[in-house]
């Protein structure tokens, strides 16, 4: 028998999926702009940040009213949680695409690196794919893909090491080089900090599936914040 | 803009020297379900049958305020009970259905009023089952007793009954309590659908049932209304203790 409560449970869903998308679109566009160093489009994924946390908002008084009004159980129970506690997850990793928005914009005209950039280039493309990823498994309530995407955000880690011991190699060779240097730094430290929301994400599909609350990647590093 | 369908203005009920209701204001608009709650004896129940006269015939009731349907005064002289209670009808706790056939039950209003005539009498039968959600599990039974079915589906037969007469509100007294819990899904599910069309004022022991499925909840106690508001700000964020007090089980 269909409930009231599994049409709210659609329409949420439905609106969490939305919501990826846009963060999906927001880092894709972060990414991009980052490496043509354009700095308008930087600026106006900073101007819609809030769009992001207004749908978080949004998200969260939805699922809080469901849990008052329906006093959901089991299954129904844990699509509330994840919904609830994976929009956090989206949000933070929309906050760190607009962290590289302002580094883009920072950045300025400063001097290329080439190796860093394809880095750059490469981490990027690897963080949008797993969040588009994210989301299928999802939607699929595939926990298993869920499980495959944590080897990702280790591959994401890895590259951010990469990064790191090649800019302080180029600062230490050109300390003029610094700004730019903590630049590269702070962008792939922000890639990478999306990869280990993405992961949460992913424990949380596999909460939903299984009930069991599991930590994917606990020594998965690089974490100051 | 939806419309008041009903109102109801200072309404005291005593029960000899006992005042039941003390003063009730309340109104509703078309359409929709609202649920009245409270404890026992806090003048749910008394309230709801004030709105469709049914505690007319209970011995040393006093009634004053008013009570309008439409702008119609219901306790004016000149009111018509049977009139009243058809565009008001009432469902109780015990499903009640008559020891009659499923058919003769849900026509029963109709053909105290005179129909006779077969096509329509069949047409009402079947639209009143359809909008009670029951007639799939009863259209090959139409005509053996109603006494037969299960609880749920007997109940479900007595909103078809009240559907039959086209009434504008539906008045339902704890109309799953005597039920088991897929019944009561069942019954919600039925009011859900009913709920664009109907004006529903239910009274429930239930708070979840409320929570579930009301627009507007009303929360009664010691024959006072306490507060009436959206049922999501009812169970989020009541503006009274009391109201929260007794929806989180705080109470007494």
């Amino acid at each position: 028998m269909r409930r009231l409560f599994d049409d709210e449970l659609a329409e949420l869903d439905a609106d969490f999926t939305e919501m990826g998308m846009l963060v999906s679109e927001v880092i894709q566009k972060s990414v991009n702009a980052f490496i043509e160093r354009d700095a308008v489009t930087a600026q106006s994924i900073i101007d819609h940040d809030h769009d992001i946390n207004e749908r978080e908002i949004a998200l969260e008084k939805k699922t809080f009213e469901m849990i008052a009004l329906y006093q959901p159980v089991t299954t129904d129970l844990r699509e509330i949680v994840t919904i609830l506690k994976a929009v956090s997850d989206l949000e933070r990793a929309g906050d760190h695409a607009r962290n590289i928005a302002h580094s883009t914009i920072k950045m300025g005209e400063k001097q290329k690196v080439a190796e860093l950039e394809q880095l750059m280039a490469e981490m990027g493309q690897m963080t949008t794919k797993m969040v588009q990823d994210v989301l299928a498994a999802y939607v699929n309530k595939d926990d298993h893909e869920a499980r495959s995407l944590a080897d990702v955000d280790r591959q994401l880690d890895h590259l951010n090491h990469r990064v790191r011991s090649l800019s302080y190699h180029a600062m230490s060779r050109d300390a003029t080089f610094e700004t730019g240097a903590s630049i590269y730094l702070n962008v792939a430290q922000d890639l990478s900090r999306i990869g280990d929301y993405v992961t949460n994400v992913c424990e949380w599909i596999i909460y939903l599936r299984s009930g069991k609350i599991v930590e994917l990647n606990s020594a998965s590093e690089g974490t100051e914040d | 803009m939806s419309k008041e369908i009903l109102t109801t203005q200072d309404l005291h009920l005593y029960y000899g020297s006992k005042e039941a209701l003390k003063g009730i204001n309340l109104d509703f608009d078309e359409k929709g379900i609202t649920a009245l709650i409270g404890p026992s004896g806090c003048g749910k129940s008394t309230y709801l049958r004030t709105l469709n006269r049914m505690n007319d015939l209970i011995p040393g009731v006093t009634i004053t305020g008013t009570v309008q349907f439409k702008g119609k005064d219901l306790y004016a002289p000149s009111a018509d009970t049977v009139q009243i209670r058809k565009e008001i009808g009432m469902v109780f706790q015990q499903p009640n259905p008559f020891p009659f056939s499923i058919y003769d039950n849900v026509i029963y209003g109709l053909r105290i009023a005179g129909e006779r005539d077969k096509e329509k009498l069949d047409a009402v039968v079947e639209k009143s089952l359809r909008q009670a959600a029951v007639w799939d599990e009863v259209k090959d039974h139409l005509h053996e007793s109603a006494l037969a079915l299960s609880g749920g589906q007997q109940q479900r037969v007595c909103i078809a009954r009240v559907l039959a007469v086209s009434p504008e509100i539906i008045l339902l007294d704890e109309p799953t309590s005597a039920l088991d819990p897929v019944s009561s899904s069942q019954i919600e599910a039925t009011l859900l659908n009913l709920r664009h069309d109907y004006t529903i004022i239910t009274v429930t022991h239930n708070l979840q049932q409320a929570s579930r499925i009301a627009d507007r909840t009303a929360f009664f106690m010691n024959g006072e209304l306490v507060e009436v508001d959206q049922t999501k700000n009812i169970f989020m964020n009541p503006a009274k203790k009391q109201t929260e007090d007794y929806i989180s089980g705080r109470f007494g």
